[in-house]
C-alpha cells in the first residue's frame, strides 16, 4: 500500500489534529488516547511492522511542554511514516506500545529515565542508563549540564560538573538555537 | 684467617647467597609480577590490548596476566570514562580485591573526568579509589602506559610494609 492511502486509511479511522509533509516525509500529528490503537493499526493493517525509533522533545516554556516521536518504517515497502503526541506536564505519562513492538520496551526506558515521561503498562519501566533511585531527569532543558549534587548512601553520589553554569551551557528557552547557544552569550553572564 | 672459619666457608654456594631486607625481597616479588584486573571501559582499554600485544608486551614487566576476577588481581587498571552508574561496579569490584592492591587512572577521563564535564560521568576515579599512578592522555600511547607501570613498580620498591607492622606492633604495646 503506497504511503498517501496508508496516510487516508489512518485518517479515516482516527482523528488526526495536523499533517505536515516536508520533503517527502510525512507526519500526523494525533491525540495521546489513540496512541496504542493507532500504533496496532499501523503495524497489523498498514505493513509498519518496524519501530526505527521513539524520541522525546522537550519545549520547554510552553503548553504542552513534552512530545513524543514515533518513527515508523515498513521493511517491505520502505515506506517511513512519524507520529507525534504532545505530552502536558501535568500528566507525563502516555500508553506504552511496547506490546506492539518489543523494541520500544527499552526506548521507552530511556524516555523515562532521560525526560522522566512515564508509560502506563510498560512491563519493566526501570531507569536504563542512570541507577536506580537518581533524583533528576537529566535531558530535560531546565536541567543543568553539569548536573546537580545528589546523596544517596554509599557510592551513589554526583556532584555538579566543573562546567556548572560555564561557557558550554545552553539556554532553557524556545528562543532560537542562535540565541540560545553559548557563543550568544559572554562568559561572565 | 682461623682454621674454623675455612671449614664454614662452602664455595659450592659461592655466587647463591643474598643478603637483603625482607621489604626489599617482598617488593621485588611483588612488583615485577603485577596482576592487572583491566577495567576497560572505553577507548583506553583499546590501547590498553595493544600494551598487552606482540609490539608493545607488557609482559617484559611482568604485567602481562590479565586476571578477569579481581580475586586474582593486585593493580586495577581504570581504562575509560567512569559513569556514576558504572563507578558503583568499579567500586565494588576494588573492594573485591585483595591486599595488598594498587590502581592505575588510565588516560584523561580516569584521572578527572576528561572532557566529559557532564552530570553523567564521575570526575576522576579518586573519587572513589585510592590512585596511586596518573597516565595522562586520551588516549594514553601503550609506552605512556609501561612507563606509568615502571612508576608503579617504583613506588611499590620503596613500600615498607613489614617495618610498618612491626612499628604498629610496638605502638600497640607500649
Amino acid at each position: 500500500m503506497p504511503l498517501s492511502e496508508s496516510v487516508a486509511a489512518l485518517e479515516g479511522k482516527f482523528s488526526v489534529l495536523g499533517k505536515v509533509e516536508f520533503r517527502g516525509e510525512t507526519t500526523l500529528i494525533v491525540r495521546r488516547e489513540d496512541i496504542v490503537e493507532i500504533c496496532r493499526f499501523c503495524k497489523e493493517s498498514l505493513g509498519f511492522d518496524y519501530l526505527i525509533d521513539m524520541a522525546s522533545v522537550d519545549n520547554f516554556g510552553e503548553e504542552p511542554r513534552f512530545e513524543m516521536v514515533y518513527e515508523l518504517s515498513s521493511i517491505a515497502t520502505n515506506d517511513h511514516l512519524r507520529l507525534k503526541l504532545a505530552v502536558s506536564e501535568d500528566e507525563p505519562a502516555v500508553a506504552t506500545v511496547s506490546g506492539i513492538w518489543p523494541t520500544a520496551n527499552w526506548h521507552e526506558r530511556e524516555i523515562f529515565d532521560m525526560m522522566g515521561i512515564g508509560f502506563t503498562g510498560h512491563p519493566d519501566l526501570r531507569r536504563i542508563l542512570m541507577w536506580e533511585g537518581y533524583p533528576y531527569f537529566p535531558l530535560r532543558k531546565d536541567f543543568p549540564l553539569g548536573g546537580k549534587p545528589t546523596e544517596v548512601p554509599e557510592v551513589a553520589f554526583t556532584k555538579a560538573a566543573p562546567l556548572e553554569g560555564g561557557p558550554f551551557v545552553t539556554l532553557p528557552s524556545t528562543a532560537t538555537t542562535k540565541d540560545r547557544e553559548p557563543r550568544a552569550r559572554r562568559i561572565e553572564d | 684467617m682461623p682454621e674454623e672459619a675455612l671449614a664454614a666457608y662452602d664455595s659450592k654456594v659461592e655466587g647463591n647467597i643474598i643478603f637483603t631486607k625482607l621489604d626489599s625481597a617482598i617488593n621485588w616479588m611483588r612488583k615485577n609480577s603485577l596482576w592487572p584486573m583491566p577495567m576497560g571501559l572505553a577507548c583506553c582499554a583499546i590501547e590498553l590490548m595493544a600494551a598487552g600485544a606482540s609490539r608493545f608486551d607488557i609482559a617484559r614487566f611482568g604485567a602481562e596476566v590479565m586476571r578477569f576476577s579481581p580475586r586474582q588481581s593486585d593493580v586495577m587498571i581504570v581504562a575509560g570514562t567512569v559513569t556514576y552508574k558504572m563507578a558503583l561496579a568499579v567500586k565494588r569490584i576494588w573492594d573485591q580485591m585483595p591486599e595488598p592492591k594498587w590502581c592505575i587512572a588510565m588516560g584523561a577521563c580516569a584521572s578527572s573526568g576528561g572532557m566529559y564535564r557532564s552530570y553523567s560521568v564521575l570526575q576522576g576515579i579518586d573519587q572513589l579509589l585510592p590512585v596511586d599512578v596518573y597516565i595522562s592522555g586520551c588516549p594514553p600511547r601503550p609506552e605512556a602506559l609501561i612507563e606509568g607501570l615502571l612508576k608503579l613498580q617504583r613506588k611499590i620498591d620503596g613500600e615498607e610494609s613489614l617495618t610498618d607492622q612491626k612499628r604498629l606492633l610496638i605502638e600497640s604495646f607500649s
